[in-house]
């Protein structure tokens, strides 16, 4: 009996070695806690330059920012470019020595893990994260589902949360108070689209739609299908495809037999670039496509003559032109770096535009910075107040968010614009909607 | 409806072909040895990357990679064979079944330290040709007469040469091939090897149109187990007959319904053919 028992108890042992083992490890470890700020050095108090009966004592405080990205997995393009927009920021704050609060300077350390794309790590990361790692603050993954699954555990563990890489309205529809928005949501993304395709051949009647069937995506074209509906376009298609198809065969056959005008739809990187690739493979008859996601990103332009004339939304674009001159003239305050600033600091660093999706990783930050130095503390409750009374320009664009219990978070300052790529032999971006940002006539029909 | 069903009908058809080719390997080695191989779908994915590899790192032309992929497949399943299976080929089927559940894991693991599981692409087309109503893709029709000639190949390797009826030989009856001083363990070896060459050329045809994954075989080696079955276990000719039905299927349901229900449809049809006709639509062993 004790014999069986020594053998159970070993194999105990040895079950909980391996599940340590295999416990994650985080890409980087905090070096400070928060719980423990360190005194400020001597050298940095700024004490000669104030009056001596108003000597300040400055003391350092790093606070810990948790997320996760997907350095794997079928959103590893664009969750990347997040990463290194948020990477950016944290860089740019650590050149400042960070920022004041009261009598602390702020900068923040992270730690983060690979989610693997996967929902399911996402909410097992989080809660370490929120547990485990004891982080202050946290931003989103990227992608509308993996943010979905990351609310639920910033919500409750009473974390405040900048959501990036993450439109889909749904998340904010459900009571949340600690999530924040950075993009434009879902409901908005393709409304655009339907606007230039009027501005460009008021004759078009028939549109198709075939996206991505998940969250994100569906939301999307949900909303861009009623706003079709109510211009008086007739929606000759609308379906969907499921995560992770690689064989658009037969929606392209659809297409094809409804005949429309003009397609709209896709999903995500992959699929997208992929379905792209099928539709130009095909020689489909098309005048007008627009698809989620993959036009903008800069890797779209492998796909060489099958991108030529593929019109997709984005976030932001190194063209757009948000200036404090800009925000002046809107009356809102300017945060932050300039556009330029900020695209030629990421090409150094990077060695590659950045797309929106790094613009937005580094928005998330700024955000989170802006708030915690109006709210002149890092409580999450102040934070939370100081987010709601946000009403802000940055590079990035406005930002400003629904504080309704309806929709509390959503991004409602926010707006798209919308790029096409042209020219088969130096295929490059252009600007194409709205009128008063455009950079270049939209080319159409398709050539 | 003719206009859609007619397009879907003959992209089905070229896809069922690559699906046929790579059941043909699992069929084959279930035939000769009963061993369920469940490392198939790695070694499918082992195809796709080997292409992409030779085709990206060095600019082969993607079909002359097919033949180093296919070299590579015999080689490796040659070496499964040895290391895996050989020991355990007499006993009970879940040895074998764990065994090779094994490699798949070894192989997963293996290809998601090295690639991780981010999406490959073979950037690489031959055009399209139109056939009036009809655009066929290059690179699917280009797969579809690789998958026949491979299949002729095979056929005539089992039925003409020496070594290939030592393959049949063993398949009908090991104990009294062995007794006429056939060498069994190299004829079971080389139809594994075979299995997995089969298997890694589907991956390498794939790869040509389709984004990948270290796990993209997997999803081919269940469409492989329903072609299987409805071709008839161990006929190899049959999981290219049950490639082109499957391929039919998966083809045209979509004119019909949404995609979401080829999986639903395909799995019902899996679990009536087992319950209605177990051996399969063309039962015969190899």
């Amino acid at each position: 009996m004790r014999r069986v028992s020594s053998s159970v108890l070993a194999l105990l042992m040895m079950f909980a070695l391996v599940l340590g083992a295999c416990a994650p490890a985080p890409t980087v470890a905090p070096e400070t806690q928060p719980e423990e700020p360190a005194p400020a050095p001597e050298e940095e108090q700024p004490a000669e330059e104030q009056p001596a009966e108003q000597a300040i004592e400055l003391t350092e405080t790093s606070l810990l920012l948790g997320y996760t990205a997907s350095l794997t997995g079928s959103q590893n393009v664009s969750s990347s470019r997040q990463d290194n927009g948020l990477q950016l920021w944290i860089d740019h704050l650590n050149a400042m020595d960070g920022f004041q609060v009261g009598n602390e300077m702020v900068t923040f350390d992270t730690v983060s893990y690979d989610d693997e794309s996967s929902s399911e790590r996402v909410q097992e990361l989080y809660t370490r994260l929120a547990t485990e790692d004891n982080a202050d603050f946290l931003i989103s993954p990227y992608s509308s589902g993996l943010t979905a699954a990351s609310s639920v555990i910033a919500e409750q563990y009473g974390k405040v949360m900048i959501t990036t890489g993450a439109a889909s309205d749904s998340t904010y529809k459900l009571g949340y108070t600690g999530v924040y928005q950075t993009y434009t949501p879902a409901s908005s993304y393709l409304t655009g689209a339907l606007d230039l395709l009027q501005h460009v051949d008021s004759a078009v009647t028939r549109v198709a739609f075939v996206h991505e069937n998940d969250q994100f995506s569906t939301d999307v074209v949900t909303a861009a299908k009623d706003y079709a509906e109510t211009l008086g376009y007739e929606v000759v298609l609308f379906e969907g495809y499921d995560s992770g198809t690689t064989d658009f065969g037969s929606f392209i056959n659809k297409i094809e037999a409804a005949q429309p005008d003009a397609l709209l739809g896709g999903g995500h990187f992959q699929d997208g670039s992929t379905f792209a690739r099928q539709l130009y493979e095909k020689q489909i008859d098309l005048a007008f496509v627009t698809l989620l996601v993959a036009p903008p990103e800069p890797d779209f332009a492998e796909l060489g003559e099958a991108a030529a004339g593929i019109i997709g939304p984005s976030q932001w674009e190194p063209l757009a032109q948000f200036t404090e001159e800009s925000a002046a003239e809107a009356g809102l305050e300017w945060f932050g770096p300039s556009g330029e600033e900020f695209v030629a600091d990421y090409i150094a660093k990077y060695d590659e535009e950045p797309s929106y999706h790094s613009a937005g990783g580094y928005a998330a930050g700024l955000i989170l910075q802006k708030a915690i130095m109006d709210a002149g503390s890092y409580d999450p409750e102040a934070v939370k107040a100081a987010l709601d009374a946000m009403d802000i320009l940055t590079f990035y664009g406005r930002i400003k968010f629904d504080t309704s219990p309806e929709a509390h978070g959503l991004q409602i300052g926010h707006s798209m614009v919308y790029i096409q790529w042209q020219d088969i032999d130096d295929l490059h971006k252009e600007v194409v909607w709205p009128l008063e940002g455009m950079t270049a006539d939209t080319v159409y029909p398709i050539p | 409806m003719i206009g859609i069903l007619l397009p879907s009908l003959v992209d089905g058809l070229l896809l069922g072909f690559v699906y046929g080719l790579a059941a043909m390997g699992l069929s084959l080695i279930w035939g000769v040895m009963n061993v369920i191989n469940l490392s198939h779908g790695p070694i499918i994915a082992m195809g796709m990357f080997g292409v992409y590899l030779l085709f990206s790192q060095i600019g082969m032309n993607p079909y002359l990679a097919l033949i180093v992929v296919a070299l590579a497949g015999l080689l490796a399943g040659v070496l499964i064979y040895a290391v895996a299976v050989h020991r355990v080929i007499n006993a009970p089927h879940l040895s074998t079944l764990l065994a090779t559940f094994s490699v798949n894991m070894i192989l997963i693991g293996v290809g998601t330290a090295i690639f991780t599981v981010t999406p490959y692409n073979v950037d690489f087309s031959l055009g399209s040709v139109s056939l009036g109503p009809l655009q066929l893709l290059g690179t699917r029709l280009a797969a579809a007469v690789i998958a026949c000639l491979v299949t002729g190949l095979l056929y005539l390797f089992l039925a003409r040469t020496r070594q290939g009826k030592h393959i049949r030989a063993v398949a009908n009856n090991r104990v009294a091939a062995e007794l006429m001083g056939i060498p069994s363990a190299r004829a079971l070896a080389l139809s594994f090897g075979l299995g997995t060459m089969l298997a890694a050329i589907a991956g390498g045809l794939i790869a040509t149109f389709f984004p990948f994954t270290v796990l993209s075989g997997g999803g081919y080696e269940l469409r492989s187990f329903v072609i299987v079955v409805l071709g008839g276990l161990g006929n190899p000719l049959g999981a290219l007959f049950g490639g082109l039905i499957l391929g039919t299927l998966e083809g045209v349901i979509p004119v019909f319904m949404e995609t979401t229900w080829v999986p639903v449809l395909e799995f019902v049809l899996f679990v009536l053919l087992i319950l209605l006709r177990p051996s399969g639509l063309l039962a015969r062993r190899v």
